[in-house]
């Protein structure tokens, strides 16, 4: 008779060097990557784009997995933090260049800021304006707030392409020559540094608070949360990371339009947080990693291939979205909590995860896995059997209630 | 007033609430005390407006007219205003003219805590989480503060304080259980645990022993009576066990269709023959 498997905590000074591993491994990977020792300058792409929307779908997670507020307005704030970023770090030679329809208002024509500078500008810009339309907005529930969020993002698209921002915002020609990243350790260190500060913030007392907000509104609120100064806070500062992440796609991307913030991004962040798991901050940045990686990796399907001189029809460009889009539905529909759900990474997680194997591995091989699955079908049998007799007992008793109600109506006739 | 009779201080005092729903008064002129230190049970038939009073008290409705005091302060008032002055189908109109709304987190701010009658728990976090979060009501750093752990002493006195919460009420070996997924008695038991840590001063239950057996019922009769002075309370509870009712409070207050219909010790009420028509009807 094997031991029942018990589940074993590692004490606390193997997950600190395991954990001064992890950063080290991610610090020398990162190295690696930027002097190109490892991968090509398209995978260090792919990695700068996929920290980005780690950083932008941890935000939107604060928001709508651990708040429960069901907001899509992340792309607005985005191209808030982007274009401000964009406009100021445009060195001074090239604007003329870039603003060649309608020239650069005098205003701001000579006012060059650092990236830094601009970024953060960008984050609390993003952020005031989370502040003025959350008033209104957060007092709205679920699809509601989803379309007032939903507008809000389209009317800031609207707004930065409108006639009289030209002069700012050059419209709807967009912006280049934005400098980009001389390392990778930027963008990387600034999305950790703001991944970290989120996942303090969720360990917090007002994290909890959210989190409560998130279960029973009414429960949270006669504990003495106040709704809504808890979902604003939790909306502006989410708004604050989604215009940092924003800047920091501006410089990764160098040039940038109003249709690059279209709903689309709203969208495909919220994928990363669905796939993710709601409320879960690793699951959101792995899955970051892997929508980003995935969709490089589909880009096999993009391009045709051949048969001998046959070009097999259906692989043409395209034919990623497709695939991918079946993926998700997959997922959707038998891995409806994501990868994670709402547990986080633990150290204690990884090792009884593999310390389980042996167990699982005995359960195969003797079969009692067989066994339990047919075990679970009899008693799914026995209970659809169960509840179709109890419907056909219910129909019966119908019956003879009609009849004597019909019996009885014939009397009183 | 009836209660200056008793030397305790007053410790809630509703005055003439009415709570009107369109044309249906759910509530009608409510007058009711609760003195330090007393168990008050507020009973009567379904629909007979308990669980209103309870909701205008927390402040989930404001009262359609009328106000309440708490420590002889008055902190919530209105009067008919807007389509309601022509609808208003109660009492004393015209006798508030004051319009103070407070929202339930405020009132709770005010050390008045509830619990629910449809167990409303924070069903997928833990006990220990449960209670950690009803703490947030004290928390006096700002989220800056919180977040960079500034406040790391503030942190550990909640942790510490829920520890010593849930031993006292016997809870501290299912603290990391996932609380819907605990029996509904302990569920209960936790409801009241969390709403302690709000610090209190006047408790508020509704129906805590809704779908307990007699003997779970009769833990439960001692239980409210311990924390009652373990936490120096004063609780106002709903409750339709009659036993439990009859045990423990001092005094009922009787509701019938939205009014008041009799009040007083539980022998009193036991041979009312107002509460007994309502209860069991009349002969015609």
């Amino acid at each position: 008779m094997p031991m029942d498997f018990q589940y074993k905590l590692l004490s606390k000074k193997t997950k600190m060097i395991l954990t001064i591993l992890l950063v080290l491994g991610c610090v020398a990977l990162t190295y690696m990557l930027d002097q190109g020792m490892i991968g090509t300058s398209y995978t260090v792409r792919i990695v700068r784009i996929s920290v980005i929307y780690a950083l932008i779908g941890v935000s939107m997670n604060l928001v709508n997995g651990f708040t429960g507020v069901f907001s899509l307005g992340q792309a607005g704030f985005m191209a808030i933090g982007a274009y401000s970023v964009g406009v100021f770090t445009i060195p001074f030679e090239s604007r003329a260049n870039v603003f060649y329809l309608v020239p650069m208002s005098e205003k701001i024509v000579n006012v060059e800021l650092s990236f830094a500078t601009s970024l953060i500008m960008g984050g609390l810009l993003a952020a005031a304006f989370a502040a003025l339309i959350g008033a209104p907005v957060l007092r709205l529930k679920s699809d509601y707030l989803a379309i007032a969020t939903l507008g809000f993002s389209e009317i800031v698209r609207a707004l930065i392409a409108n006639n009289q921002l030209w002069p700012i915002t050059n419209g709807s020609l967009g912006l280049k020559s934005i400098p980009g990243y001389e390392t990778l350790f930027t963008p990387v260190l600034i999305s950790a540094a703001g991944i970290a500060f989120m996942v303090l913030l969720i360990k917090s007392s007002y994290g909890r608070a959210f989190k409560a907000i998130r279960e029973d509104e009414i429960a949270a609120e006669a504990m003495g949360i106040n709704l809504f100064k808890h979902k604003e806070m939790s909306f502006v500062i989410s708004a604050f990371f989604a215009g940092i992440g924003g800047g920091l796609l501006a410089v990764h991307l160098t040039a940038i339009d109003t249709n690059q913030f279209k709903i689309m991004v709203t969208y495909e962040l919220l994928l990363i947080i669905v796939l993710g798991g709601l409320g879960s901050v690793t699951g959101t940045v792995i899955s970051a990693f892997l929508i980003s990686f995935g969709k490089e990796l589909l880009r096999w399907f993009d391009v045709p291939h051949y048969i001998g001189t046959w070009a097999i029809p259906i692989f043409r460009p395209g034919l990623r979205m497709v695939i991918f889009s079946l993926l998700l539905m997959m997922v959707v529909l038998f891995w409806r909590k994501g990868l994670m759900g709402r547990k986080e990474f633990s150290w204690d997680g990884i090792y009884n995860f593999f310390r389980k194997w042996p167990w699982r591995w005995r359960k195969l091989v003797r079969g009692e896995y067989k066994i339990e699955n047919r075990d679970k079908r009899k008693i799914k049998r026995e209970g659809r059997a169960v509840d179709k007799a109890g419907r056909a007992a219910g129909r019966e008793v119908r019956r003879e209630e009609k009849l004597k109600q019909k019996e009885v109506d014939s009397d009183a006739e | 007033m009836q209660n200056n009779a008793t030397e305790k201080p007053n410790v809630l005092r509703v005055a003439d609430a009415t709570m009107q729903f369109g044309g249906v008064v759910a509530l009608n002129n409510l007058n009711m005390d609760v003195n330090r230190g007393e168990i008050v049970g507020l009973i009567g038939p379904n629909g007979a407006g308990k669980t209103t009073a309870f909701n205008v008290i927390t402040g989930v409705y404001p009262p359609t007219n009328g106000a309440i005091y708490l420590n002889g302060e008055m902190i919530v008032s209105n009067y008919p205003q807007g389509k309601m002055k022509e609808l208003y189908a109660g009492e004393n109109k015209g006798k508030y003219s004051k319009a103070k709304v407070l929202t339930p987190d405020k009132i709770t701010k005010m050390k008045v805590a509830r619990t629910f009658q449809n167990i409303r728990l924070f069903k997928e976090l833990t006990v220990y989480e449960n209670v950690l979060i009803a703490q947030h009501v004290k928390l006096k750093s700002n989220w800056l503060a919180a977040t960079l752990k500034i406040n790391h002493k503030e942190e550990k006195a909640m942790r510490d304080e829920t520890m010593r919460l849930l031993s006292i009420l016997d809870l501290a070996d299912v603290k990391d259980a996932v609380a819907s997924s605990l029996p509904y008695g302990k569920q209960r038991h936790i409801e009241i645990a969390r709403a302690l840590a709000t610090e209190p001063k006047m408790l508020l239950l509704d129906e805590p022993a809704a779908g307990m057996n007699p003997q779970e019922s009769d833990e439960l009769m001692h239980f409210v009576g311990r924390i009652r002075d373990d936490f120096d309370l004063s609780i106002l509870m709903i409750e339709h066990h009659m036993q439990v009712v009859m045990g423990i409070c001092e005094r009922i207050y009787v509701l019938d269709y939205g009014k008041l219909i009799a009040q007083g010790t539980p022998k009193e009420i036991q041979k009312d023959p107002k509460v007994i028509e309502a209860y069991l009807g009349v002969d015609d």
